[in-house]
């Protein structure tokens, strides 16, 4: 099904590089987006994902490295490149003051798209969106939802082959979410690449192949499950016990227990051998006097392996899936 | 440029204007209101000078001095008093711009051919209207003393005798000298300067607020024709503007329209299109709608208003500002609407600021699209 072949590749990057004054934004990064996949570009606020985008959408000139989007430079072809692609900044950036139909028709005027074909794409914008009884509605009065997905439809006018999404599902209700996730299936079924920028750990784990980006710097990159073993060479411990947050400091003191994060009510504790560690956590709490309700050996969650690969790094803890 | 992609950024930013319809009020409102403000307050005619007149000698001939000066338009009587502490108090009072004694002696020095001296006191702290009054005064005593004097040498010589030299003034163009005459079209200019610039200096940084452009850069619009979409309608508005100022001018103001209207609405495009670019440049640099619209207004009122020979003559500056009128398109506007309203002459005689004020507008745009190219970067 999927190969390396050049041809099946709708984006690649070789040491791309993005130096703005005083800071590096993007620093040489290198990965390969394949035809029809959906492509996750995950990482903390900052740490340099919406560049990243931009450079591929021919929006940022980068300062060096080689990229190719859709089979075109990134340096020179960049004007070809944005007949190509579809994005979508992370505001839904629709005109609030014009009607659906307006925003539609406006975005078909920039891409020049034909009356016939704009008859037939319009009807699809308007009923992917869900949109039928609020065409003439001023965009201002629609729910994050609808608005979300009537940008992904603007964006989608021109049939483009690779979609980019920045944070596409920040400021949007659960449900809408789902729903705008299962577009993102459809389109891909019909051959269209996805690249989805996103904090959310739970959305990562929809995607079929992650990059993890954290200052800059890409240090992981995989199908969600590739990166739960490669980099999850330790086990995560469920706890779930009597003061959660005293616990935490204590458990954390055992030569056994390299890592403790609070998880919910839970804490979540990475050992490098859960049965050693199992008994340590057991007989500290009794001692204690703490109750002990949970304590078993769990799936590390893409969070846990987020958070220890940046805890690898030596920086300071990310609290990730936790909206900021 | 492409003609579909800049049909619907037109067509957009026409709905942006639509819909905003207190900013459309605004826009069509503010410049009728300023029209109208400064058109009545603005006036630099000085006529009915308010005068307290203490006559001590009460004689015939006092009585004519004085019908001289209530009978010429220039003065009104505000009242008679009888003592230099209630001149103090009318003037102080700003009751009255000026005084006019005269002496006891009046009639008889007079009588005996001897020179009469009358005092005129004006109220100084108005240097401009107290300068004015005195030229009045001193034309209105002129012409009582040479009848006099000729009257006097017919009585002697008994014939009667001509004045040698004598000027038949005669202001071509504006008769009157009415000063409302050259204010409306220079204010005309001015307000349509700054309207312009502030309409436009929005639109730019309301796309980077809010994240519309972020969007925009993505697809394949270009520069050129996003300023140029966004551009058209706000001339279309400014037009609308400037034939309100010009109906304005004809039925409220009675200001003479003597030339073409065509060539003035054909200048008045030009001009707003070299106006509104410099909004949009404005907008274009400083991405933000608050800061956009205070530079716009900094950038062309007072300049305008100050240095284009609206009222204060250019030729009266200093070498080194009369430069900087140059760089103002307002200078040119402006002397164009005066010559085609006053002069109604056409462009024969006013090519040269026609064709910079063309040239303001070209190197205007060229700039913003410059800098939004820069921007993006």
């Amino acid at each position: 099904m999927r190969s390396n072949n050049p041809g099946d590749l709708a984006a690649v990057v070789r040491n791309l590089h993005k130096q703005f004054d005083g800071f590096t934004a993007v620093d040489q990064v290198s990965f390969e987006v394949k035809k029809g996949e959906i492509f996750g570009f995950l990482g903390p606020n900052g740490a340099g994902k919406s560049t990243t985008i931009r450079m591929l959408c021919g929006i940022l000139p980068p300062t060096s490295g080689e990229g190719r989007v859709a089979g075109l430079d990134i340096y020179t072809q960049r004007e070809q490149i944005k007949w190509q692609i579809g994005y979508m900044s992370q505001k839904f950036s629709l005109y609030e003051d014009l009607t659906v139909e307006e925003n539609i028709n406006f975005y078909s005027g920039i891409y020049q798209i034909n009356e016939d074909t704009l008859k037939r794409r319009k009807e699809w914008v308007i009923a992917m969106a869900g949109l039928q009884r609020h065409r003439d509605s001023l965009t201002r009065v629609l729910s994050g939802g609808w608005k979300q997905r009537l940008a992904l439809g603007c964006a989608l006018l021109h049939e483009p082959s690779i979609l980019f999404l920045d944070e596409p599902t920040s400021g949007v209700d659960p449900i809408s979410r789902r729903q705008f996730w299962d577009l993102i299936y459809e389109l891909t079924g019909r051959g269209v690449t996805v690249f989805v920028t996103t904090h959310y750990m739970d959305e990562a784990e929809y995607c079929d192949r992650l990059g993890l980006i954290y200052d800059g710097r890409l240090i992981a990159l995989g199908t969600p499950e590739e990166l739960k073993v490669k980099h999850m060479k330790d086990a995560v411990l469920d706890i779930s016990c009597e003061r959660p947050m005293e616990a935490m400091g204590m458990i954390h003191q055992l030569d056994s227990v390299k890592e403790v994060t609070l998880f919910g009510n839970d804490l979540h504790a990475v050992v490098k051998d859960a049965a050693k560690a199992k008994s340590a956590i057991t007989l500290l709490l009794r001692k204690k006097g703490m109750s002990l309700f949970r304590l078993e050996k769990i799936d590390p969650a893409l969070e846990d392996v987020f958070v220890s690969l940046i805890e690898a790094q030596g920086k300071s803890t990310y609290t990730a899936g936790k909206n900021s | 440029m492409n003609l579909r992609r800049l049909a619907a950024v037109a067509r957009k930013e026409c709905l942006h204007i639509l819909r905003d319809s207190r900013s459309l009020y605004i826009s069509i409102a503010l410049p009728m209101i300023l029209l109208l403000l400064y058109g009545y307050a603005l006036t630099l005619d000085v006529d009915r000078v308010a005068m307290v007149i203490w006559d001590q000698s009460e004689t015939a001939e006092s009585r004519e001095l004085i019908s001289r000066f209530t009978g010429s338009h220039y003065f009104t009587a505000q009242s008679f008093v009888a003592s230099y502490k209630e001149i103090e108090h009318v003037i102080d009072a700003r009751q009255a711009l000026a005084a006019l004694i005269i002496p006891n002696e009046f009639a008889r020095k007079l009588g005996a051919g001897e020179p009469t001296p009358i005092q005129l006191i004006v109220d100084g702290t108005d240097a401009n209207t107290a300068t004015l009054a005195l030229g009045y005064a001193q034309v209105v005593t002129l012409i009582y003393s040479q009848e006099i004097i000729l009257q006097k040498v017919r009585q002697l010589r008994g014939q009667l005798l001509t004045v040698p030299v004598e000027v038949r003034a005669r202001a071509w163009f504006n008769p009157d000298l009415e000063s409302k005459n050259y204010i409306i079209p220079g204010l005309i200019a001015v307000i349509m300067m700054v309207i312009s610039a502030l309409l436009t200096s929005l639109t730019i940084a309301r796309e980077w607020e809010t994240g519309t452009m972020e969007q925009l850069i993505s697809t394949p619009v270009k520069g050129p024709e996003l300023i140029t979409g966004k551009l058209i309608p706000y001339i279309f508005l400014g037009l609308l503007d400037v034939l309100l100022a010009v109906l304005m001018g004809e039925y409220l103001f009675h200001v003479p329209l003597r030339g073409n209207v065509g060539l003035l609405f054909a200048m008045a495009t030009v001009f707003l299109a070299g106006a509104m670019s410099l909004g949009m440049m404005i907008s274009i640099i400083t991405k933000s709608q608050m800061l956009a619209s205070q530079a716009a207004i900094v950038v062309t009122f007072l300049p305008s208003f100050l240095l284009s020979g609206f009222i204060f003559s250019i030729s009266n500056m200093p070498v080194f500002i009369q430069w900087i009128t140059h760089l103002i398109p307002a200078t040119y506007f402006i002397t164009l609407l005066k010559g085609i309203y006053l002069k109604g002459i056409g462009l024969e005689v006013l090519a040269l600021e026609a064709v910079l004020l063309t040239l303001f507008g070209v190197v205007v745009v060229l700039l913003a699209n410059f800098k939004f190219k820069r921007k993006l970067v």
